[in-house]
């Protein structure tokens, strides 16, 4: 494929992926919402359209036409500068995950990732760890002692995660030999998911994802009866939106990379045995990519309303002296693993 | 193989031109009406107490140093991974145990920071 | 000129321009920033020739890690925060000298190299040799590199509690 084809199939494929993931984004928030409501015994949102579902769009055109407020203690250009970074990493990340297998559209052998490339899942954990200046500038930059705390002790949280992060991956690298996204989800065949060949280091990786997403029991950057908003106190209009945007953004990346790593990717066990067309196959894995995405920002949603913050030294210790060293113990077994049935 | 990082560059490029459009898109749509208490920062209801750049805890700090060393160890660890099971099959176990000496030997370091407390917050 | 000339020189001028701007900017906080630019420009050069795994670690460890080290240390100080930073001695003659100096040895450098041009295919990626390489030719220096990160660790946590 020459430069030109490459750049055109890349943009049609970007723009699936961005509208895809503005919807998804818009009516994550609404059933969180309405999830939320049902668990506390609520209606929920339900006023805009048929049983509310035209509140996201209500709720950004609100956004849209209010004051951006800049305080006077701020620092400008970096206070400009930080959601621009948020929103920016959130939309990078979604490049490298695969939603499906390849298919044949046109004549042109199409993979179902905007970018195919070798370190694949090492982009993620670089884009995750320029996450972490998105928070620290707006916080620093805000001029107000609520966004300050809340920045830097959201970085703290997140490089501490980000160790235990690194090494669950490593463990999956053990079976796959390789970087590559697409790798990965094919070492997965059939049932040899790694959630139940390495279940320590699924449970580990689904933490820090935690973690690193600022949800909730780990939502200590922005916890309110302590913080007020949080890093993103001092932000309005549509500065705020793009916080919140690349929030509900990050758990979507979050649960398609736990999917990509850990549930199979967009695999079906035994869908081969079924002797449908190539075409029909491909559409039902692309299905059960989604179901198992939306399985899981379902149990997001579930444990944020369900369970109570952590104190900030309990997330700490809980990092360090239990997640870090049970991510290790799960790279030695994996090792083993891997000796034991060459 | 590297045009397989033209779409990276693409994608990026593309969400900085969106997340700009976004972010000015309420200069154009919304009002502009400030006033000094509106520009004030948040400090529900009252004027704003002592300075608003505090120093922060010298904990982040020490976190942020452990960190360092974590993922450089981290980085070493991905290549032989990757590597591991070729490597298996030509060397056996001597390339399990090299690995496990590796971490072993860092592993003391994590066992002294923690008895030294380094990794409490108090 | 091609595609990758183009990009090339985009990258270059991201980390040459950057790099200006972390030493000229009076506010420590833009520096910072600029420092991460600079780190991104860079991995965009390794990624140019070839080195993707060396790209990422650049991210992961200089972006991700000593930038942020920097930056705490920066929020640490109390007057730092929005302070012009410029000391009172300025010695414009003896700068002037040793950094000409400087560029006229790397310059005498760059001329005198008999550079080699090959093109030859990049591997798929390099992950796979680097770990051959770690565990084969280097692995004496593997095991030493263990120690040293001991040593870094216990030299911190000493710092870090001083009981």
């Amino acid at each position: 494929m020459g430069i030109l084809e490459i750049i055109i199939i890349t943009f049609v494929k970007i723009l699936i992926i961005v509208t895809m993931m503005l919807l998804s984004v818009s009516y994550l928030v609404y059933f969180e919402r309405k999830i939320s409501a049902w668990t506390q015994n609520r209606v929920g949102p339900n006023r805009v359209g048929y049983a509310g579902l035209l509140q996201p769009f209500a709720d950004v055109f609100k956004l849209l036409l209010k004051e951006d407020i800049v305080p006077d203690a701020a620092n400008k250009p970096i206070h400009t500068l930080a959601p621009i970074m948020a929103l920016v990493i959130a939309f990078g990340t979604y490049a490298v995950i695969p939603i499906g297998p390849a298919v044949e559209l046109f004549g042109y052998n199409i993979q179902l990732v905007v970018a195919d490339v070798n370190i694949g899942i090492l982009y993620v954990l670089a884009l995750t760890s320029i996450g972490v200046y998105a928070i620290t500038f707006s916080g620093w930059s805000s001029g107000s002692k609520y966004s300050l705390l809340g920045g830097v002790r959201s970085s703290a949280q997140m490089i501490s995660y980000e160790i235990s992060m690194g090494f669950s991956v490593a463990g999956v690298l053990l079976f796959s030999e390789s970087l590559r996204p697409l790798d990965i989800v094919a070492s997965q065949s059939g049932w040899m998911w790694n959630a139940i060949v390495q279940p320590i280091g699924f449970i580990t990786f689904v933490v820090s994802a935690f973690a690193e997403t600022n949800r909730l029991p780990f939502d200590l950057p922005e916890a309110e009866p302590e913080l007020v908003g949080g890093y993103h106190t001092e932000y309005s209009s549509m500065k705020f939106a793009a916080f919140f945007l690349a929030e509900y953004a990050n758990m979507i990346i979050a649960s398609a990379l736990i999917v990509t790593l850990y549930l199979g990717g967009w695999q079906v066990p035994y869908i081969e045995m079924a002797g449908l067309s190539a075409g029909l196959t491909a559409l039902i894995q692309v299905g059960a990519f989604f179901v198992k995405m939306g399985a899981l920002l379902f149990f997001f949603i579930w444990v944020r309303w369900s369970l109570p913050r952590f104190r900030y030294d309990q997330l700490m210790s809980l990092g360090w002296k239990v997640m870090f060293p049970l991510s290790l113990v799960n790279l030695i077994w994996v090792a083993v693993l891997v000796m034991l049935f060459n | 193989m590297l045009e397989s990082y033209i779409p990276i560059m693409l994608v990026l490029g593309f969400a900085v031109v969106f997340a700009m459009a976004a972010v000015f898109s309420s200069k154009l749509f919304g009002p502009q009406r400030p006033n000094p208490e509106k520009l004030s920062t948040y400090e529900s209801g009252v004027k704003p107490i002592g300075t608003t750049h505090e120093r922060v805890s010298i904990k982040y700090y020490l976190i942020a140093m452990l960190f360092i060393i974590f993922d450089i160890e981290v980085i070493f660890v991905y290549p032989w991974a990757v590597e591991f099971r070729q490597l298996f099959a030509e060397f056996g176990i001597s390339v399990f145990v090299s690995m496990f000496i590796f971490l072993v030997v860092f592993e003391l370091g994590f066992l002294y920071a923690y008895k030294k407390g380094g990794f409490d917050w108090d | 000129m091609n595609i990758y000339d183009l990009i090339f020189y985009l990258f270059a001028t991201i980390t040459v321009l950057s790099a200006l701007a972390v030493v000229s900017t009076k506010n420590i906080i833009y520096s910072a920033y600029n420092l991460m630019l600079t780190f991104f420009g860079v991995a965009g050069l390794y990624v140019l020739l070839g080195a993707d795994f060396l790209a990422i670690v650049q991210l992961i460890v200089y972006v991700g890690g000593i930038l942020i080290l920097i930056l705490f240390g920066v929020m640490l100080t109390n007057k730092v925060n929005g302070m012009p930073i410029h000391t009172e001695v300025t010695n414009i003659i003896p700068a002037s000298i040793t950094i000409g100096l400087f560029a006229g040895i790397v310059l005498a450098f760059f001329m005198n190299t008999n550079w080699k041009s090959v093109t030859t295919e990049f591997p798929a990626t390099t992950i796979q040799s680097l770990g051959k390489l770690l565990m084969n030719e280097y692995i004496l220096i593997f095991e030493l590199l263990g120690v040293l990160l001991l040593i870094a660790l216990i030299g911190a946590a000493s710092i870090a509690r001083k009981q």
